[in-house]
């Protein structure tokens, strides 16, 4: 507790400082003894720097840290871009890349009212009004200022670096937050936490362009808000907090979480009795600005008072008025009787308007909840994406290390500590686990509360076993006092001494701590500290730096073999082919192929249009004359695959291939049957035992055309795909509509070129039988017939 | 029943006229303003139609906002509250006021359309 002195920012007066230090106060006696003359120093210390050295030190190492935490942050994200080069990962990335291009480029009225018809091929797309904007218009405002002080960056290199950038903020702001929560060195602890955990990384490496590394930063800012307006009750942080709302609704999907965690936060105070005219003023004006605030935003237009989402928001303010309103009445009227005649009249009608809020929607909302596992398992488009998986006990350790041991310590500490912005904490905690356990992709809205909580576990334990010794030669030199008024004066070092041990002989069995155990404490934690920055570097280093544009492996020497087909074939798309083609791929592969080929797409990773997906699957799954007839239906020039049985590349579109048949059956079941592609003995097989219709289908000739010819080495019989292991069945691949246009060096992109129809088709008649027919005389008298035989 | 209730209703008029401050009632009035405004503007959707929804909206919310802010106003210069805001002054409250309706009515005139 000697640790927690504030930062002395001029404006904030010092009265709103005691509350808190009362309450720390409170705590920290029951639980340490502290001692009243440390807690005079400490209410003197905010007011004026009466003790300035050491708050000026406090202030500097304070700094320091956090500068520190911004720049660890920022390196260890920096691994992709030093190993490779600059350059966009992953796929979302690539559109949010091209996206923020455009609007540098064409301003910021055409990129809102920006209609892409490079994109879904027929239908074009929306871009205005599907996109979150937050993240095209940060980078672009970033780009713009940068020039404007002649610092000519470009487009590119503000993108691959805004989310480095972004996670130190993000520390800064957890720092607010968890200082706000608990104290100033549970803050540092949370800042360094969060600037090098997995879990955040993950999705903000350099180069992965994403909307969550500015939605972490908007989230963790607007939380740090929405505590400060609750414990001020002053509407200029309420307004503070709903502009950050806003920042945040335009950056993320994921500001529902934010719209439903703090009703719930009002209302479980309501239920535990602690409302508060501050809380009125914070919920209410945060409710009506944020509101009005986040239908600004294209995409979410009208959807804050339509859909069941937000509407225990509403259902909260609505309660909330109510509430504050019997609460006036209740401190106006003094009749008993009368009174609560009244109160049971309005509270029955706020009660049954609450009721129906709450019944319309969870029907909606139940619905809601289990359209999460319903969607997961039964839409194949969602259930195909590989972070809707369900999350395993893996991930939480590997994203998190000790941090997620140590949280339920800290919310332990928060619960037993109760006040209103603990319970806020602790109603994050409990909705995050639960987000996080249904989908990998949502360990990210875990990772910052635990930070949080496992920095307020550590802290407090840093404070115990390190902070005592300070407090106990005070208490000894008091009683002394008293005891030399009753004794002599020459044998005060004696008593003091005997004092000394008195006492502390007395603390022993109270405390149970002595300086070893406090040293092994402190060591083990420590330890535990360094093995986690030691994990989180580790991770980052070899699971989240990958660009997975770039391939690279390992020779046995240990020198790098870089495989940078897809580049490579992208490249020359961009090169050889007409600026209006149209390729059609799976849609992993749109945005990359928008982004870096600059071609015209049919499907991409928006997957707004099932059925148009399930177009593109079904002509991937049909035979080839099928196939191109949906192909010639869609002007399809080229056809673009990723086929990785050369170098054993598992993530190809064959192994995709089941996905491609699901979706399409989904829409076409009479046409395409999951079971028609496996072998009578239910396996997927790609050898001579494979069903046919898979040995036919066009993805398996696209991949293995003019594979068969190929032997990779002396052991394996030519054709021999190192992916699934097997050695293909169909080696005699014929294509008759297509042609082969583009094959990368490794063989992983295949291009091929859809050819025109024939100028004349060729018909399709029997050949004519020839028959040995028998010698036919006729009776006729005349000319015989010279009966020859074709 | 409606006997007491009414003679409820009149005492807490009585004792609203005399024991509230004339800041107060200056606010309150503002109040009923702002409400009777909101109301108008229901009934004028309920009766011709919601079709530039984004004005309606826009409109309605203002009124709602006004009187939410002017509630946060009146809450915050109440002499018996003071125990709870230590940190707000009268001055400040009606600073923050200002500056609450600024942003309010900035986004307003934006989503007006």
């Amino acid at each position: 507790q000697n640790l927690s002195f504030q930062l002395n920012y001029p404006h904030e007066s010092s009265a709103s400082f005691s509350p808190n230090m009362a309450e720390h106060h409170t705590v920290s006696e029951c639980k340490h003894k502290a001692n009243p003359n440390a807690g005079g120093s400490l209410s003197g210390n905010g007011l004026s720097g009466g003790l300035t050295q050491p708050a000026g030190w406090q202030s500097l190492l304070s700094f320091t840290i956090l500068f520190l935490a911004w720049l660890a942050g920022f390196s260890s994200r920096l691994f992709a871009v030093i190993r490779f080069e600059s350059i966009i990962h992953e796929f979302d990335p690539w559109f949010n890349y091209r996206s923020t291009h455009h609007l540098s480029t064409n301003g910021f009225y055409e990129f809102l009212n920006w209609f892409d018809e490079r994109a879904w091929y027929p239908l074009g797309r929306i871009v205005g009004g599907t996109v979150y904007p937050g993240l095209m218009v940060t980078a672009g405002l970033i780009h713009y200022l940068l020039n404007l002080l002649h610092v000519t960056v470009h487009i590119r290199d503000v993108c691959v670096f805004l989310a480095p950038v972004f996670s130190g903020l993000t520390a800064i702001s957890t720092f607010l937050l968890t200082r706000e929560l608990w104290n100033q060195s549970a803050g540092l602890l949370a800042a360094c936490f969060i600037a090098i955990v997995p879990g955040y990384i993950s999705r903000s490496v350099a180069g992965s362009f994403d909307n969550e590394g500015i939605a972490i930063f908007a989230l963790q800012f607007t939380y740090y808000l929405w505590v400060k307006s609750v414990k001020t009750g002053s509407v200029f942080w309420t307004i503070g907090c709903c502009l950050s709302y806003f920042y945040m609704v335009s950056a993320w999907g994921g500001y529902v979480f934010i719209i439903n965690l703090i009703p719930l936060h009002v209302f479980v105070l309501l239920l535990m009795q602690r409302y508060s005219r501050r809380l009125y003023i914070a919920y209410s004006t945060f409710y009506i600005v944020g509101l009005v605030l986040s239908m600004q935003i294209p995409f979410v237009g009208f959807q804050p008072i339509r859909t069941s989402e937000h509407m225990a928001a509403a259902g909260v303010f609505a309660l909330l008025q109510a509430y504050a309103f019997l609460q006036y009445l209740k401190d106006r009227l003094t009749k008993q009787e009368f009174q609560t005649l009244f109160f049971l009249g309005v509270s029955l009608a706020a009660g049954v308007v609450f009721l129906t809020v709450i019944y319309l929607t969870y029907t909606e909302l139940g619905c809601l909840y289990l359209y999460s596992v319903y969607a997961k398992i039964h839409i194949p488009i969602i259930a195909s994406v590989s972070e809707h998986q369900p999350t395993t006990w893996v991930s939480f350790f590997f994203d998190l290390h000790i941090l997620v041991c140590t949280f339920p310590a800290g919310l332990w500490f928060c619960i037993k500590n109760v006040n209103d912005e603990r319970v806020f904490v602790a109603l994050y905690a409990i909705s995050a686990v639960y987000f996080a356990g249904v989908m990998v992709r949502l360990m990210l809205t875990l990772t910052p509360v635990v930070c949080m909580l496992s920095a307020i576990a550590f802290s407090s334990v840093f404070e115990h076993y390190l902070g005592d010794d300070t407090k106990r030669e005070n208490p000894p030199a008091e009683d002394s006092s008293d005891e030399d008024d009753k004794r002599n004066s020459g044998n005060l070092y004696d008593k003091a001494g005997k004092v000394r041990k008195h006492v502390s002989e007395q603390d022993k069995p109270e405390e149970g701590l002595g300086p070893n155990i406090k040293s092994i404490v402190t060591m083990l934690m420590l330890m535990l500290l360094m093995m986690f920055a030691v994990h989180c570097t580790w991770v980052t280093s070899n699971a989240y730096s990958s660009p997975s544009v770039v391939l690279a492996s390992y020779n046995h020497d240990g020198s790098r073999n870089i495989l940078d087909d897809f580049r490579e074939a992208y490249y020359w798309l961009r090169q050889n082919t007409d600026e209006h083609a149209r390729v059609m791929s799976w849609w992993d592969y749109g945005y990359q192929i928008a982004g870096m080929a600059n071609r015209t797409t049919l499907v991409d990773n928006n997957t707004w249009n099932n059925s148009h997906i399930a177009l593109v699957g079904k002509a991937m799954s049909s035979n080839e004359s099928a196939a191109y007839e949906i192909m010639k239906s869609l002007d399809v020039d080229y056809v673009l695959i990723i086929f990785g049985g050369v170098i054993g590349y598992s993530g190809d579109d064959i192994n995709k291939f089941l996905w491609m048949v699901r979706i399409a059956e989904g829409e076409h079941p009479k046409d395409i049957r999951e079971s028609d592609y496996f072998t009578p003995q239910g396996e997927f097989r790609v050898d001579k035992a494979g069903s046919p219709t898979l040995l036919n289908c066009l993805m398996y000739k696209m991949s293995y055309y003019r594979f068969g010819e190929m032997q990779l080495d002396f052991r394996t019989p030519p054709g021999f795909d190192r992916t699934r292991n097997a050695e293909i069945g169909n080696k005699d691949i014929r294509l008759k509509h297509l042609e082969e246009a583009f094959t990368s060096e490794h063989w992983l992109v295949r291009i091929y070129r859809v050819k025109k129809q024939e100028n004349r088709q060729p018909l399709e008649h029997k050949l004519r039988s020839v028959l040995a027919k028998q010698k036919y005389t006729s009776k006729k008298k005349g000319k015989k017939l010279n009966k020859k035989s074709v | 029943m409606s006997n007491s209730v009414i003679s409820v209703i009149s005492r807490f008029l009585e004792e609203y006229t005399t024991s509230t401050p004339n800041k107060l009632k200056v606010v309150d009035a503002y109040l009923l303003y702002i409400l009777l405004t909101g109301a108008f503007q229901f009934l004028y959707c309920l009766l011709v139609g919601t079709f530039p929804f984004n004005s309606f909206l826009s409109g309605f919310i203002s009124c709602v906002g006004s009187f939410i802010l002017a509630v946060c106003l009146r809450i915050q210069i109440n002499p018996q509250n003071k125990g709870e805001f230590l940190t707000v002054s009268p001055e400040r409250a009606f600073a923050d006021f200002l500056f609450a309706h600024t942003v309010l009515h900035l986004v307003v005139v934006n989503f007006i359309g």
